[in-house]
């Protein structure tokens, strides 16, 4: 098999998995008795028709582009960190906690000592399968799958037991302090033009665009990035070179983590302003369908978290207007989580058809 | 907590195990054959859909558990095209394969049926009817092992002794036969294997295709055994429970069936908070029984309670050349 140019391999790689994605989804829906046409302009009308839509979008975008990057971090060190989904429950009771902790003057201070709260929490979440996957061997997929769901009941528990406050029936905290509700985009000077006030895409967008751009930075202009990089690219070479594999599969997946639990500035403390049960609502695991999209790479993280971000708020959209259950949404992001990084090879030999040297006939 | 309530209990168990039984003895074969499969759960939704469905449809359930294992077994297929055919990352697309199962599910049965996603309820032949085992009205007198077959061992569907018999079967298979060393091998040193002239991809195949049955098998008395009919998302992380189950089982038959039983008396117990406060004396909070067979396994990973060292060449694709 022939080796594709790196533009083919960045571009067209993803994209054609995306198109076989989307190919197998249309025949499901034909299959089903659905017209796809129809599906896809209820999807966009959906996500992108209205300023609200839009909100939802980006809202749903600001979450993945945080899972997106815990996934990548990890990546790179070679480690896959399926454990997202429980350690943004975790980021989301770090978020609780500060918020129900003091009654906030200002949403600034929240806001800066609910993330540092949701990282650690979430670090913490990612630290013990770090250790066992650094000091023990553990493997590093098990454990964080286990830890997801020793998270989920955990934060049941919690919920249950300890944060509900008193005569309230349904399992969630009490409502935050108004000090430490963000600023949503229909509350931010300039903005506020476009979207209206009950919009759920808040200031913590930014906070995700700045996370993709410290990733970038921390990955290929620090010496830390460097040893995670050469670390996932080859073991022995690494330990040749001094890295201590101890220190980079810790460090990583404790970035990795805070980075999964940051998204619940976004989620439990930009909208719901309460900690519910499963408030990550999968986009743990849609992280690891946007960083293989994305190739690993920050901006190809945001792209992707942006599409996913599409195909959530289209998908309920969809699932409104039309007779087709909103659970395509699981079916398009497990075909593309499939071709993008099981299938890939397939999808490379497919293309390789086209990128063969032309001097064949000369050897 | 009198005896009684101990046989209903361990008779819940029983129930509760068989599920993850068959998904975890589906899981040993693939694993010892190379080939990770996180996709347990997926298959197991799948075959839970199709053969609810199907029975359903035809009144059969003969016929639902055979579409069971057609569904999940179409699955074992694609797992087996992307991590031996074409050697990608086998944890990504059991991953993968689980997302798209969830889906899956819910169009297929929305759109056959339009009941929110699930399938009819299946009554008479449609669903495993309780099988009464020979003698239970002779032996019920007698004290102690009388009510214990009667309650425990007998009046399960099929299925459960299905289950149970594939134990030994999956052992002989795996330790007495041909079919099993060479299995074993390809899971340890696939070289090897290559070298004495077996076809390693043949040999992975035929192992996730069993991993296939047995998760449709599974599936299947999910959704026409313990349950009358499919459910969105029934199988509620039970395939990631029977992956717990194979590692705190060292991916052992007989292990893997004490494992599915103490996890499935987790599940049992759960149901009944009264009779912990009972016997305990004091209240476990539901949450903490649920998360027990992940800590319990996470604990066995970490090599504190003796080590579980994975088959050597799990999740590395075979690359003949070079």
């Amino acid at each position: 098999m022939e080796k594709l140019p790196t533009w083919a391999d960045v571009v067209l790689v993803p994209l054609i998995s995306l198109l076989l994605a989307a190919i197998i989804s249309a025949i499901v829906i034909l299959a089903i008795g659905n017209d796809p046409i129809e599906a896809v302009t209820v999807m966009v009308d959906g996500a992108f028709g209205s300023a609200s839509g839009i909100a939802y979008t980006l809202f749903y975008t600001t979450s993945f582009i945080f899972t997106g990057l815990a996934v990548t971090v990890a990546y790179h060190a070679g480690q896959f960190n399926i454990g997202g989904e429980g350690q943004a429950q975790i980021g989301g009771l770090g978020v609780a906690l500060v918020c129900l902790a003091l009654p906030w003057p200002h949403w600034t201070l929240a806001l800066a000592a609910a993330t540092v709260g949701a990282a650690a929490f979430g670090a913490a979440w990612a630290a013990i399968p770090a250790y066992l996957a650094a000091k023990r061997g553990s493997h590093i997929v098990i454990t964080t799958i286990m830890f997801n769901y020793i998270a989920a009941a955990l934060i049941v528990y919690l919920l249950v037991e300890v944060l509900r406050p008193a005569g309230q029936m349904d399992p969630a905290t009490a409502r935050f302090p108004t000090g430490a509700e963000l600023p949503n985009f229909g509350e931010i000077p300039g903005l506020s033009l476009i979207f209206s006030k009950r919009v759920p895409a808040n200031v913590s967008f930014f906070v995700a665009l700045a996370a993709c751009w410290g990733v970038w930075l921390l990955l290929w202009r620090t010496r830390l990035g460097y040893e995670i990089r050469a670390f996932g690219k080859s073991e022995s070479a690494a330990v040749y070179a001094g890295i201590s594999p101890f220190k980079v599969v810790m460090v990583s997946m404790l970035i990795s983590g805070g980075l999964a639990g940051m998204m619940a500035i976004n989620n439990v403390m930009g909208e719901a302003h309460r900690l519910v049960q499963n408030s990550a609502e999968g986009a743990g695991f849609i992280g690891i369908a946007v960083a293989l999209m994305g190739r690993n790479h920050p901006i190809g993280v945001f792209l992707a978290a942006l599409l996913f971000g599409f195909l959530y708020q289209g998908g309920a959209e969809m699932g409104l207007m039309t007779s087709i259950p909103i659970e395509l949404r699981l079916l398009l992001q497990g075909l593309v989580i499939l071709f993008t990084g099981a299938l890939d090879t397939m999808v490379r030999m497919m293309l390789g058809v086209f990128f063969r040297p032309r001097t064949k006939e000369a050897l | 907590m009198d005896y009684a309530t101990l046989l209903q209990i361990l008779d819940t168990t029983v129930r509760f195990a068989t599920p993850l039984l068959l998904a975890c003895l589906a899981g040993l074969f693939s694993e010892r054959s190379g080939i990770f499969d996180i996709g347990l759960e997926g298959k197991m939704l799948m075959a839970g859909m199709a053969s609810g469905a199907v029975a359903a449809l035809s009144g059969s359930v003969w016929i639902g558990l055979l579409a069971g294992i057609g569904g999940s077994v179409l699955f074992s297929i694609v797992h087996g095209l992307a991590s031996i055919t074409f050697r990608g990352n086998q944890l990504i697309s059991g991953v993968a394969l689980n997302f798209v199962a969830s889906g899956a599910t819910v169009l297929v049965a929305q759109s056959l049926f339009h009941q929110g996603g699930r399938t009819p309820p299946l009554t008479g032949d449609a669903r495993f009817n309780p099988v009464t085992l020979p003698f239970v009205d002779t032996l019920r007198e007698v004290p102690l092992i009388g009510p214990f077959y009667a309650e425990v061992i007998s009046g399960h569907s099929f299925l459960v002794y299905a289950a149970f018999v594939a134990v030994p079967l999956t052992w002989w298979a795996l330790y007495r036969t041909r079919f099993g060393l060479r299995l074993r091998a390809v899971g340890e040193n696939p070289e090897s294997v290559d070298t004495a002239g077996v076809s390693v991809i043949r040999l992975r195949y035929t192992a996730v295709m069993i991993t296939g049955i047995l998760c449709g098998m599974a599936g299947a008395y999910m959704a026409t055994g313990l349950q009358a009919g499919f459910g969105k998302e029934m199988t509620a992380g039970r395939g990631y429970i029977a992956l717990a189950a194979l590692i705190f089982a060292k991916w052992r038959p007989w292990y893997a069936l004490m494992a599915t039983l103490l996890f499935g008396f987790f599940q049992a117990l759960a149901l009944r908070p009264d009779v912990i406060e009972g016997t305990f004396g004091m209240a476990i909070p539901v949450p903490a029984l649920d998360a027990l067979p992940y800590i319990l396994t996470v604990i066995v990973l970490a090599g504190f309670v003796g080590r579980a060292i994975p088959p050597r060449a799990g999740g590395q694709p075979y690359v003949k050349e070079r």
